[in-house]
């Protein structure tokens, strides 16, 4: 039923809903500019971060927005991150734009393939095959050491400048404005898919999958296809992690990354863009400042923060805030 | 994971002979610690993420009693598995009760909350090193079979799972516990409107799973040692086993059990530089075949 009336009122409030957008462009854009004046010296954490930011929306398309639970989101990413990779080392792709292609085209070919078996099952299997294909992925490229440089990692990616004007430089000022521009054109196509009639139709299958076969859609059909979405989503942020990096490691396909994306959704907010990109910022900011002084304290931290949001803040960072904001102004009225 | 022991001279057979012992012992032992899993998995629907970190704090506890305090290995036995039950406790309480019903996303993130707690807590109390369990000189050393002889350990491994299965097909059905057991995996609103309390069956089978949990972790320290690392590294395969199996059922899970031990056995002896390639193949596809489970049932 929320998904109707969510339906009305997207017919009342597109205009609000454009505004959110441009608010949406513009606080990322401002959050960009802000992380650069005050980190100038550790941009390559900020890259790593809107790549991560892409893996955990592309994450929360088929979490947030179709109800699929998956712990083995990570092999989208990777996947991109080698398709770029491995264009550039062995076929000399080293146009930027072009490896970005190439991450993005072997998404979604990862995202096919893993939509296609895990939405065999539901509930744990689901999540078992999940489990199960992540670990095949990472075995797999391990095993593939010729094309992937196995556990030693690939290395040797040295893109061009970027539409050949500008050099990825050692302190990865391109690399950034190159990442936040990605980050900011996804976020825009992504707020258009998922308020097309096409994500409609996903959140109802979220909701009722049974109600939406009974209207004449295709359930499996559309997750898939809502799959291949994500996978260009993800394989854009793992092209980006190669191009920005220069290598990538056997740690961009792993349960690890997989796990730890899940949290930060969680940790932002489930089914909602901004509740992503909160999550990840603040759980690497976190992650950056203590798992320095001690990896270990900083997996109690993990598991700690985790109860805690299931325990005390359901919706997230973002839809907890968003939920008193709302009714503030309920309140107001 | 597994010691490669492969007697050259012996040939083929004696290559058989100790994959299919390694194979069994680490089937048992994966049934041991799965079979609390698949229980109450089937009997509170709670996908938990946690099981073995149990199991890891039973390795730890008789590692501690045994090596430390220099008790006898039955005696850490003994602690290690009421030592956890008694761990467990508070925290099903606390914790896991708040999640039954919940959707499986908040089971899988509170009791990957719990699991990440656990290591962190494990690694900075005992350290990040592996701890080992020294074993009484009964259990050192290998046993005659008349043609073969296979180390004394493996056996005892063995006879755990095949004694725990037993115990446990008679205390489900043959007790009026069991039969309470039963009829709240069944339908637990039903049982509990024909008089079953069923928080006490709960709470019982809570703690019998996590005591299995020790006790498997223990035996099979040889084989799955103990490390902080422990709770995560086979969390993975605990979870698969009784998925495989179909959550909530004895024969299902010590089938799923055997098969796989088999699978990821075999895997590592004779394909080793593939790793757990052929064993996540393997759980792909009996998975996508059957998706309740081997003995999954419809509900």
């Amino acid at each position: 039923m929320a998904t109707m009336n969510d339906a009305l009122a997207n017919a009342h409030g597109n205009r609000r809903k454009f505004g959110r957008d441009l608010a949406g462009l513009f606080v990322i854009l401002g959050l960009a500019v802000v992380g650069y004046l005050l980190f100038p010296n550790n941009l390559a954490l900020l890259t790593r971060m809107t790549a991560i930011a892409l893996l955990v929306l592309s994450l929360d398309l088929v979490t947030g927005y179709c109800g699929v639970a998956t712990l083995g989101h990570a092999a989208l990413f990777g996947t991109g991150a080698y398709a770029s990779g491995i264009a550039a080392v062995h076929f000399g792709i080293t146009d930027p734009l072009l490896m970005l292609v190439c991450g993005i085209f072997g998404g979604v070919v990862a995202g096919l393939l893993c939509g296609v078996v895990i939405l065999r099952a539901h509930g744990l299997p689901q999540l078992v095959l999940s489990i199960a294909l992540i670990h095949l992925f990472h075995e797999f490229a391990n095993k593939a050491s010729s094309w992937t440089g196995g556990s030693d990692g690939l290395a040797g990616i040295a893109p061009d400048p970027l539409l050949g004007l500008f050099a990825f430089d050692l302190w990865g000022r391109t690399a950034y404005v190159f990442g936040v521009i990605l980050l900011a054109v996804v976020f825009a196509l992504l707020r258009l898919v998922v308020r097309s009639p096409f994500g409609m139709l996903c959140r109802g299958i979220k909701e009722d999958p049974i109600r939406i076969r009974a209207m004449g859609a295709s359930p499996k059909a559309t997750l898939v296809k809502m799959y291949m979405i994500s996978g260009a989503v993800a394989g854009a942020g793992g092209a980006l992690n190669a191009i920005s990096t220069q290598v990538v490691g056997l740690d961009s396909l792993s349960f690890t990354l997989s796990a730890e994306s899940l949290v930060m959704l969680v940790l932002g907010g489930t089914g909602s863009l901004f509740g992503a990109l909160t999550g990840t910022i603040v759980f690497m900011f976190f992650e950056d400042i203590v798992s320095a002084a001690n990896p270990f304290h900083w997996l109690t931290m993990v598991g700690g923060l985790l109860i805690a949001v299931v325990l005390f803040a359901p919706k997230g960072l973002y839809g907890t805030i968003a939920g008193a904001v709302t009714r503030w102004r309920e309140a107001r009225r | 994971m597994l010691p490669r022991i492969i007697g050259k001279q012996d040939g083929h057979m004696q290559t058989v002979f100790s994959i299919a012992v390694d194979a069994l012992a680490y089937g048992m032992v994966l049934f041991v610690i799965s079979i609390g899993l698949s229980v109450t998995m089937g009997l509170m629907r709670v996908v938990n993420l946690a099981h073995g970190a149990f199991a890891m704090i039973g390795g730890y506890i008789a590692s501690y009693a045994a090596r430390d305090m220099g008790l006898g290995y039955g005696i850490a036995l003994m602690i290690a598995v009421f030592g956890t039950i008694v761990i467990a406790i508070p925290i099903e309480r606390l914790l896991y009760r708040r999640i039954y019903g919940a959707p499986e996303l908040t089971q899988v993130l509170m009791t990957i909350g719990i699991t990440f707690c656990v290591i962190g807590i494990a690694n900075y109390v005992f350290g990040p090193t592996l701890k080992t369990i020294p074993l009484p000189t009964g259990l050192q050393g290998s046993v005659d079979l008349g043609f073969r002889s296979i180390a004394t350990h493996r056996l005892f491994a063995i006879l755990c799972g095949l004694a725990v299965a037993a115990a446990l097909w008679y205390a489900i059905e043959k007790t009026a516990f069991g039969v309470k057991l039963r009829a709240a995996v069944d339908n637990a609103a039903m049982a509990a409107a024909l008089g079953v309390r069923t928080e006490i069956v709960y709470a019982v089978s809570f703690a019998v799973a996590v005591g299995l949990a020790a006790l498997g972790g223990v035996v099979g320290a040889e084989l799955l040692p103990v490390e902080p690392y422990y709770a995560l590294r086979y969390m993975v395969t605990f979870l698969v086993v009784v998925s495989v199996g179909g959550a909530g059922s004895i024969p299902g899970t010590l089938v799923a059990c055997l098969l796989l031990g088999g699978i990821d056995t075999a895997g590592r002896y004779l394909v080793p530089e593939f790793g757990e390639f052929f064993f996540y193949l393997a759980v792909i596809a009996i998975v996508c075949v059957f998706p309740r489970g081997l003995a999954g049932r419809t509900r």
